[in-house]
């Protein structure tokens, strides 16, 4: 497989398919023992993971593996100060990351005080405030509620309008639903299908190998068969334009008709 | 000496404050639940599900230091005078985070844990263990250590953890965050159906109401550590559409839908809450 700068990528797959081995491929955590993995031209095998890792950042899927320090800001900072940027630089990014995630009021906390879903979204500031190239998240919706999950999309695709590729590795089939990235599925350490979001989780097929459920948009439209509706609408926003102009066509139908 | 009949948890004005923290966590809380309930909690991000849960056994206030207050009986006694050790037979928890549960070199040897602390004989824990592997799906898992399966194998293995325990209420953490749909359904099916089959209260807090709406008969969300919804999940979803979407709460996608044909005067009907009914519904309009 080959990511482009700018690509949105989503890595879907069942417990244990090895979304996340290949996921920690990407930035030397692991390196591969047969093939072969680039980033930019260079081989892993050949960079050291501190090297890599200004280029591809990666937020694990438990932010308990990350977070240590004793305030947020420090957190956020830290990976800036080993970096080596300007103080008056670290103190803007820091700002700037933790506004985006909704965490300035937490900034003098500890971390571990957090709930669950606030801990993720630090381990994701402490993580983008680099601004790394390429970006993998290991499940990133887990524990976020819905504003927070809009939040996420826009900045993705933010990063992704400046170039940046975001990799994700995820469960959530409603969240890819809404973003309509490209798919990888995955299954028992290999790659089973790769395609747009919206072909991928309508497809009966493909969504029963990869141990998946179709998106709630994608069982509706399988289900009105007969209506003469395409069978890969995944998101909300589409149904409801498909929807509607059926529902107006009954509706001047039945005036007529009386 | 058990709790008005059927009341398995019984809150009053309860309201926990962390050690550090300057706000309450919780706030006023009252809420009855009966015995073989399927409760759904929901709230946005740091609302108090959380806290609520840990008051459940006790972690609150035995393990998280801070100031609790009003009442919390759990099948008729007050949290604050029993153990967590005492409580943890009545309330089992799955956490958030699967590895915060286990820890010991096999899988079976991590279900075994908890009744061999119980001091029960050799018989009953095989047989706990056996059942509690299998209704949890591990029994493959069985000789592995916890910490090489992968996040999702080791939530069913702490949840088989908890129901070797044997417990009348289990609270699950957003137990399936880690787990493929797939496994996740499974998951919530098998809970439903020991809830069926032994009366186990079941206590789901989730985001993703689409998962849980089809199981969960009653719905409670907060927002500010407080209840600011509680009933049957179809009319809460009807009832206060805005307000939990304003809250950010992950509506199903179909009630979604539905909200919006109507706000566009295409749909009158109540909100539809799973697939089936928005098709049946659906189907009908579009026969016509």
């Amino acid at each position: 497989m080959k990511i482009d700068s700018g690509d949105f990528l989503a890595i879907m797959g069942e417990n244990g398919a090895g979304k996340t081995t290949l996921a920690k491929q990407l930035n030397g955590l692991l390196k591969p023992t047969l093939g072969r993995v680039t980033v930019d031209g260079d081989d892993t095998t050949k960079k050291s993971v501190a090297q890599l890792s200004r280029k591809v950042g990666i937020v694990f899927q438990n932010p308990d593996h990350l977070l240590f320090s004793e305030t947020v800001r420090e957190e956020v900072g830290f990976a800036l100060k080993n970096f080596g940027f300007e103080p008056g630089v670290i103190v803007k990014q820091v700002e700037r990351t933790l506004e985006a995630f909704d965490l300035a009021h937490y900034v003098d906390i500890s971390p571990f005080l957090l709930s669950g879903g606030e801990r993720k979204r630090v381990a994701l500031a402490a993580v983008l405030a680099w601004e790394p190239d390429y970006l993998i998240l290991d499940e990133p919706t887990i524990g976020q509620d819905y504003q927070q999950k809009e939040r996420l999309r826009n900045f993705i695709l933010q990063l992704n309008s400046q170039g940046k590729a975001v990799v994700m590795v995820t469960h959530d089939v409603e969240f890819v639903a809404e973003c309509n990235p490209k798919v990888v599925l995955m299954s028992n350490g290999k790659v089973l299908a790769q395609g747009q979001a919206d072909e991928i989780l309508s497809d009966d097929g493909l969504i029963e190998k990869a141990s998946l459920v179709k998106p709630q948009m994608a069982k509706l439209f399988s289900q009105l068969d007969g209506f003469g509706f395409p069978r890969d609408v995944v998101d909300v926003h589409r149904a409801k334009m498909l929807l509607e102009e059926k529902l107006l066509e009954v509706k001047v139908r039945v005036a007529q008709s009386s | 000496m058990a709790g008005t009949q059927g009341e398995i948890v019984a809150a009053h004005s309860l309201g926990f404050q962390y050690a550090g923290s300057t706000s309450k966590a919780l706030d006023d809380v009252n809420i009855v639940i009966r015995q073989g309930e399927f409760l759904l909690l929901t709230g946005p991000s740091g609302c108090g599900k959380t806290t609520l849960c840990r008051c459940l056994n006790g972690l609150i206030p035995n393990f998280h230091p801070g100031e609790m207050f009003g009442e919390l009986l759990v099948d008729g006694v007050s949290v604050a005078a029993e153990t967590t050790s005492e409580l943890s037979r009545k309330v089992g928890y799955v956490f958030q985070n699967p590895e915060n549960q286990l820890f010991a070199l096999t899988v079976e040897k991590d279900v075994a844990f908890g009744p061999e602390n119980l001091g029960l004989t050799r018989e009953e824990i095989r047989g706990r263990v056996d059942w509690a592997m299998d209704a949890a799906g591990t029994v493959a898992l069985k000789d592995l250590a916890p910490y090489e399966l992968s996040g999702g194998q080791q939530q069913r293995v702490a949840l088989a953890g908890v129901l070797a325990m044997k417990p009348s209420v289990i609270v699950l953490d957003e137990p399936t965050s880690f787990l493929d749909p797939r496994t996740a359904e499974e998951i919530m099916s098998a809970v439903d159906d020991l809830r069926r089959e032994n009366g186990i209260t079941v206590i789901v807090v989730e985001h993703r109401l689409d998962l849980v709406g089809r199981y969960a008969e009653r719905i409670v969300v907060m927002d500010h550590g407080r209840i600011v919804a509680d009933g049957k999940v179809e009319d809460v979803l009807d009832s206060e559409f805005d307000r939990l979407s304003r809250l950010g709460i992950g509506l199903p996608k179909v009630s979604l839908l539905w909200s919006l044909l109507k706000r566009d005067g295409l749909v009158s009907e109540r909100l539809p809450t799973h697939v089936e009914s928005a098709v049946k519904m659906l189907s009908e309009r579009l026969r016509n």
